[in-house]
């Protein structure tokens, strides 16, 4: 095992190396286009064995992965922003095809504005997709959990394809110590794709995305889909397990960081988690007891594991990186939801949204999270949605406000 | 250009076995249906069919389909696409030792004029570009016809449907002429193309045959005489197919590497009487007969034949 600096772009197409996949039908987009030139390359010099082929589009390409993994390859695939949800018709449709392929979505905040930096709504605009969702913190679990994707995805428990998620620019272009895992350990926990189910054979032909009549078959399906993804908490211990025993990471479907004796609880995802254990760090170095809950399995939804990290908190906030205008944020909503009917449920449920577009988390920012989420908490009623917006981001705007009239009016 | 010498002169020579099977969910007198019949007798059953969202999707419900192949529903959009990942992959596993090539089927695209023509061109030119080895199947109803029968870039100028109305304002119908899918197609120089139409099956037979000496992209038009939209008698199918061909509106062509060849050379009977047959016509001719729309018709026909005996 040997530690390299690598982006997580390059983390992500080790991911698939190792995973020593079949096929890459692949459509360029930034930020996720280091990822499928490393793969080009690889496909091209022989070091992965595998077809390389780039598509018309997102949506050809999701559908061209779709049915190479219904033929019984194991493919990786990889999009970001737009592309994802150019492609999202066939996320919905591949998923019914129930075929464990992995696609790693680089997040990238939506259009319009259109930009190019990161937040979360386009892959939580695909939670509903049927796709597991796991989202990575670091490159090395960046890595490391396209390993742990295949490993689910195709345990016949589940046979649900699989999303992993990075936040592009800051982890896309990000280079961090990565420990490649050794080719032939990643065999022993990644076993060859031999699908019973999967396939069209001369000798046994099948009918795979048929139509359905009445709502009691296509419920009958849909619910199979469900379940199916509810068994990938087992399966995920199960391969936590061994790729700990293995490769000496270990991986729950939730992070804690500090929150043994916290009061308050800090609930993020992805990569600015980081600048959140440090907002952490810098409170409990002034004697405030906080601590921090990532969550990282998205799809299944933790829902059980949530309402215990939970449990008899004083206050609670949850930083949303995406925006469902009219609403506020997508992760409160679910995480609400899940403590509902906890007798012993925080005190305070808060809602934050910041680093829309990859907009920065300043520390201030942070304090005043824990500040208003602490006063929620003894008070008792939850806050929100709060959008976190500086002053001197919002004096800057103004300027650029400004100058936009004055170059209208001024010609 | 040589070509081969028919392999099929009498009806009786046409392979006898049967891959599409009667009990379909499809409208009586379906037009497509009898291409794909009739393709599937030349294609065989080591097949796995990769179909677009369309009439032809009814085939497959739940747990019946009337082929003895394979069958993938896909998107409207996409199914070239997932044609392009199933040969892949089936390449790839043969490669890779993991499927006998015993195991090998060819891969058909079946989609509608809805998705052919507009929907699904990207990723039909893609596949076309990538030169994919497979077979795509258009059944052209010219129109929407599984969601009711509703205007396609396919539908023909003058033809009424639900979304080209025949009103005071605009008594024509549609106003826009047919798409020239062939062309599109053509330009990406496939290796082999061809129009085809059921009422001809020695033609269409033909041209399976021929095509399946080609490896890379065999694209086929099929005309698809659609009783349900087109409003006639479901008796009538063969004699609307045979005359959309004998009046010239849909030539029997195919093209090798290009180059264009017709393959029938009709009597150019007048377009009215085809015409005639059908009620999404009869708008033409009652109350008031609309001289300058079917001129324009008959005068496209007889440019579109003028350039052919000029090349």
């Amino acid at each position: 095992m040997n530690t390299d600096m690598m982006t997580g772009n390059l983390a992500a197409a080790w991911g698939a190396r190792l995973a020593d996949v079949d096929y890459v039908p692949a459509f360029p987009i930034t930020p996720q286009t280091e990822i499928v030139e490393t793969l080009a390359k690889w496909c091209a010099n022989g070091d992965v064995n595998a077809r390389f082929v780039t598509m018309d589009s997102e949506h050809s390409m999701m559908t061209a992965s779709g049915a190479a993994s219904a033929t019984g390859a194991r493919v990786f695939t990889a999009t970001s922003s737009q592309g994802l949800l150019h492609a999202f018709e066939v996320l919905y449709t591949i998923t019914g095809w129930r075929v464990p392929l992995v696609l790693v979505n680089v997040s990238r905040a939506l259009a319009s504005p259109i930009t190019l930096e990161p937040d979360h709504n386009d892959v939580l605009a695909a939670r509903d997709s049927g796709f597991l969702q796991m989202h990575a913190e670091t490159c090395q679990e960046v890595l490391d959990s396209i390993l742990l994707a295949y490993r689910i995805a195709e345990d016949p428990r589940v046979c649900l394809p699989a999303m992993v998620n990075l936040d592009g620019f800051v982890l896309s272009f990000t280079r961090e110590p990565v420990s490649v895992p050794d080719a032939e350990q990643v065999k022993r926990f990644l076993p060859a794709f031999r699908p019973a189910h999967l396939g069209f054979h001369a000798s046994a032909p099948q009918a795979l995305g048929t139509a359905v009549l009445g709502g009691a078959t296509y419920s009958y399906f849909r619910h199979q889909m469900h379940l199916a993804s509810r068994n990938a908490f087992q399966v995920h211990q199960e391969a936590a397990e061994d790729f700990a025993r293995a490769f000496g990471r270990r991986y729950g479907l939730l992070e804690s960081y500090r929150l043994e004796d916290a009061e308050d609880v800090l609930v993020m995802s992805n990569a600015f988690a980081s600048k959140g254990k440090v907002a952490v760090d810098a409170a409990r170095a002034k004697g405030r007891r906080v601590g921090l809950l990532r969550l990282r399995v998205v799809r299944p939804w933790p829902g059980d594991a949530i309402r215990q990290a939970l449990h008899n908190r004083r206050g609670v906030a949850v930083l949303d990186q995406n925006l469902s205008p009219g609403l506020g944020g997508i992760l409160y909503q679910e995480i609400a939801a899940s403590l509902y009917h906890d007798k012993q449920r925080p005190q305070a449920l808060c809602s934050f949204i910041g680093g829309l577009g990859g907009k920065n988390l300043s520390e201030g920012e942070f304090q005043s999270i824990f500040d208003r989420t602490e006063q929620a908490g003894v008070r008792g009623t939850g806050i929100g949605p709060v959008l976190l917006y500086t002053e001197a981001e919002h004096r800057e705007m103004e300027q650029l406000q400004f100058l936009a009239h004055e170059l209208k009016t001024r010609g | 250009m040589d070509r081969e010498p028919p392999r099929f002169k009498e009806r009786h020579q046409l392979p006898r076995a049967e891959h599409l099977f009667p009990g379909t969910p499809l409208c009586a007198g379906c037009g497509g249906l009898e291409s794909l019949r009739l393709a599937a007798k030349v294609l065989g059953k080591e097949v796995v069919y990769v179909n677009a969202a369309g009439c032809f999707t009814n085939l497959a419900t739940f747990p019946f389909t009337p082929l003895d192949a394979s069958w993938l529903y896909t998107t409207m959009g996409s199914a070239p696409a997932a044609a392009q990942g199933v040969r892949d992959a089936l390449d790839v596993l043969i490669a890779k030792g993991r499927l006998p090539r015993e195991e090998n089927v060819k891969v058909v695209v079946l989609g509608g004029d809805g998705s052919t023509y507009d929907m699904a061109l990207s990723s039909t030119s893609g596949a076309i570009s990538r030169k994919l080895d497979f077979y795509y199947v258009c059944y052209d109803n010219e129109a929407y016809g599984n969601t009711g029968v509703q205007w396609s870039p396919a539908t023909p100028f003058g033809a009424r449907t639900t979304t080209s109305p025949c009103t005071i304002q605009s008594p024509v119908g549609a106003t826009q002429d047919k798409k020239d899918i062939f062309e599109i197609w053509r330009a990406h120089k496939p290796p082999y193309m061809a129009t085809v139409s059921p009422r001809f099956p020695l033609d269409l037979e033909e041209k399976f045959v021929r095509a399946a000496g080609h490896a890379g992209p065999k694209l086929f038009l099929a005309f698809a005489a659609c009783p349900t939209g087109w409003l006639f008698d479901p008796a009538h199918t063969p004699d609307v197919a045979r005359l959309a061909v004998e009046c010239g509106l849909w030539p029997l062509k195919e093209a090798v590497d290009g180059e264009v060849i017709h393959t029938y050379l009709p009597t150019l009977t007048p377009v009215e009487e085809y015409l005639k047959l059908q009620g999404r016509f009869r708008h033409l001719f009652e109350p008031t007969r609309q001289d300058a729309a079917i001129r324009h018709i008959q005068e496209r026909v007889a440019f579109y034949w003028r350039q052919v005996r000029e090349s």
